[in-house]
């Protein structure tokens, strides 16, 4: 841009313009991203088992959902929190403004949720069904409910459900590319910010949604059939490490894309986004985000890709890479989120972000959203049962084997 | 004072009370107003045509003084809270070595009466710019708000209805001058109006106003003796902050620096 005369000249000053010193989008924008990402990926693992027909992922397909739905359902709480007038939010729903990309979220939304739903509700028809023949009282009328009152498993009945569940994964992926893309082109649409300002961001959002929503399935696979003390799928661990490694080449490659573009281009406000990636920023992104997050799970992945290597070792390999990548994400949102408001609008300064314990945004309410999810998986559990009958009888099989 | 006395009494009260609220007897402010001479022609004892109107506000930057009474009169126009700014006034000091130096502090609102005691190297000029909403007729701020509660009205001003907004702060991330702030009890968006409400009175904006040099201009652009109006005709070199933001704003400036951002 013609003020500039060079980056030293831009900064020396380090002049913050008075309304942008305090930071209003805080952690609860960090994670809305984060958790609708968490969906999608989630989402995507239980796509290729019901759509594509990867096999392999049958142990996980069924959590997925309903991991899926679990965050799903607590998506529009970190956004509440963060409105000043929260009472306010059906104006969104009920009066949006046409030209704002904000004004679809709830729609998507909506869409989103009816569409998981009925996913669930059909793959877990059979089960359902067999569930309310055994239960009692509140928990039978409940199966009732949930299967629309029909007994029906019959042959034609089933073939239908499999049609119709077909139908839903296949709308459903549309419909989570967009729940996510449009998180990216949230941010991809201030033009004012010459972080957020790319076409690029909505295609990093969606890939690293994949990414941490593959971890997550991973990690909590893993986890959950351990503390259970049953047996682990290698191969639907395999197959869902082998989805994570493409999906994180891709999420990682575009987020050096824009880095390297913006350094290459030296176009519009380079200077700022070149001195936020190496002063405010040095630690949580190069560092952090860029060396101790992707680098070495790129290596970690790597390792499992090229070399055979022992089940038990593999699966726990398997889960301290999605555990990093878990982590990659979150800082990626971060950096994005809070880093991208560091820059002055001035074009000459940054301002400071330091997080509050005990605010409405503070780091004891993302404690508190981020453990609701697996409150509400726990009571999921109980009504939908996690893990296939047909992988238990072969668990029960091996321990009477051995 | 007996009981029956004392019923009356309060009967008598409350309906003189009752009258003096309904009968008519013109308004206060209003006769304040007539006593006010007009500062923008045409706009008092007529209809006003609001979707025939265009306003435009021109900063003179060489004739700031950074005296801060803008800022003052935004303040008490408004009740800005302290640390938010409806309007600022930012000096810009220029070394020979071609280094920018900036600085507000508080928003200019003390005023600049102490020169900047950092700076090492021989000055080679300085200068104030005022700052305030753009008015920008491509304005970002009302396309990404969700709800509708910034709008543009006919009459050209980018306002917030306070009603409606939801505090989710898109349009302050949205607007590339930073005009725009969350107050801090309402929770809701809030940001410099050109004092609409003052414009729709036939009063020149506050800040405006009480410019002791008329650094600020505003006028109507419908008004061909106005001030900006010549100045937006006349052949002098003005013009708009982040041009390739392509927002266009109604807000000129003129004598602006380059180094002006």
């Amino acid at each position: 841009m013609d003020a500039a005369h060079s980056a030293t000249t831009m900064l020396i000053s380090n002049y913050v313009f008075p309304n942008d010193l305090h930071v209003h989008w805080s952690m609860m924008i960090v994670l809305y991203p984060y958790i609708t990402g968490l969906v999608d990926g989630a989402f995507i693992i239980a796509a290729l088992y019901y759509l594509f027909d990867v096999k392999s992922l049958k142990p996980v397909a069924r959590f997925s959902l309903l991991f899926a739905m679990a965050f799903l359902a607590i998506a529009t709480l970190p956004l509440l929190l963060h409105l000043g007038r929260p009472e306010r939010n059906f104006n969104m729903l009920l009066t949006p403004s046409p030209s704002s990309a904000m004004a679809g979220f709830g729609y998507i939304y909506a869409v989103s949720m009816g569409v998981l739903t009925f996913i669930i509700l059909f793959v877990y028809r059979p089960d359902l069904v067999a569930l309310r023949s055994q239960s009692k009282g509140l928990m039978k009328l409940l199966y009732r409910a949930l299967t629309f009152d029909s007994t029906d498993l019959s042959k034609d009945a089933m073939a239908l459900d499999q049609k119709i569940i077909r139908f839903l994964v296949g709308i459903g992926i549309p419909i989570a590319v967009v729940l996510h893309g449009y998180v990216g082109f949230i941010f991809g649409g201030v033009k004012a910010n010459p972080t957020w300002s790319t076409p690029l961001m909505p295609v990093i959002f969606l890939f690293s949604a994949c990414v941490s929503g593959v971890s997550a399935i991973i990690l909590a696979y893993i986890v959950i059939r351990k503390i259970k003390g049953r047996s682990i799928d290698h191969g639907c661990i395999k197959t869902c490490i082998n989805t994570l490694t493409l999906f994180f080449i891709l999420a990682f490659s575009f987020e050096m894309l824009e880095v390297f573009s913006h350094s290459y281009l030296k176009s519009g406000y380079h200077h700022m986004v070149e001195g936020l990636l190496n002063g405010p920023l040095a630690n949580s992104f190069w560092l952090w985000q860029v060396k101790i997050c992707s680098i070495l799970p790129l290596f970690i992945l790597g390792v499992l890709g090229f070399f055979t290597i022992k089940k038990h070792i593999y699966n726990f390999m398997a889960a301290i890479v999605s555990a990093i990548l878990l982590l990659q994400v979150l800082i990626m949102r971060w950096n994005v989120v809070i880093g991208g408001q560091l820059m002055s609008k001035s074009a000459r300064g940054y301002t400071e972000f330091h997080p509050e314990w005990f605010d409405k945004e503070g780091i004891l309410a993302v404690i508190i959203v981020m453990s609701i999810p697996f409150v509400i998986l726990f009571v999921l559990g109980r009504i939908f049962p996690f893990w296939t009958s047909d992988n238990e009888t072969k668990v029960k099989q091996t321990i009477t084997n051995n | 004072m007996n009981r029956r006395s004392f019923v009356k009494k309060v009967l008598n009260g409350t309906i003189a009370g009752s009258l003096y609220l309904v009968w008519p007897m013109g308004s206060d402010s209003l006769e304040i107003l007539k006593q006010t001479p007009e500062q923008i022609p045409g706009i008092r004892d007529k209809e006003y045509d609001i979707l025939n109107q265009e306003f435009a506000f021109i900063v003179d930057i060489t004739r700031c003084i950074g005296c801060g009474s803008c800022c003052v009169a935004d303040k008490r126009e408004y009740n800005v809270p302290d640390g938010n700014y409806r309007t600022w006034v930012e000096r810009y000091v220029k070394g020979f070595s071609d280094n920018i130096y900036v600085d507000s502090p508080n928003g200019g609102l003390d005023g600049y009466q102490q020169p900047r005691s950092d700076i090492d190297e021989k000055i080679r000029d300085t200068f104030f710019v005022p700052k305030l909403c753009n008015m920008c007729t491509q304005a970002p701020c009302v396309q990404v708000c969700p709800v509708g509660a910034t709008f543009t009205s006919p009459d050209g001003f980018v306002l917030v209805d306070e009603k409606r907004c939801v505090g989710c702060a898109y349009c302050i991330q949205a607007c590339p001058y930073s005009v725009r702030f969350l107050h801090p009890d309402t929770k809701t968006v809030e940001k410099c109006t050109w004092c609409y409400q003052r414009v729709r009175k036939g009063l020149l904006p506050a800040c405006v106003d009480v410019c002791p040099t008329g650094a600020r201009k505003f006028g109507s652009m419908k008004d061909q003796t106005s001030e900006v109006y010549e100045i937006l005709k006349g052949p002098g070199v003005l013009t708009v902050l982040k041009k390739e933001m392509g927002t266009f704003p109604a807000l000129y400036y003129k004598g602006a620096r380059r180094e002006v951002i």
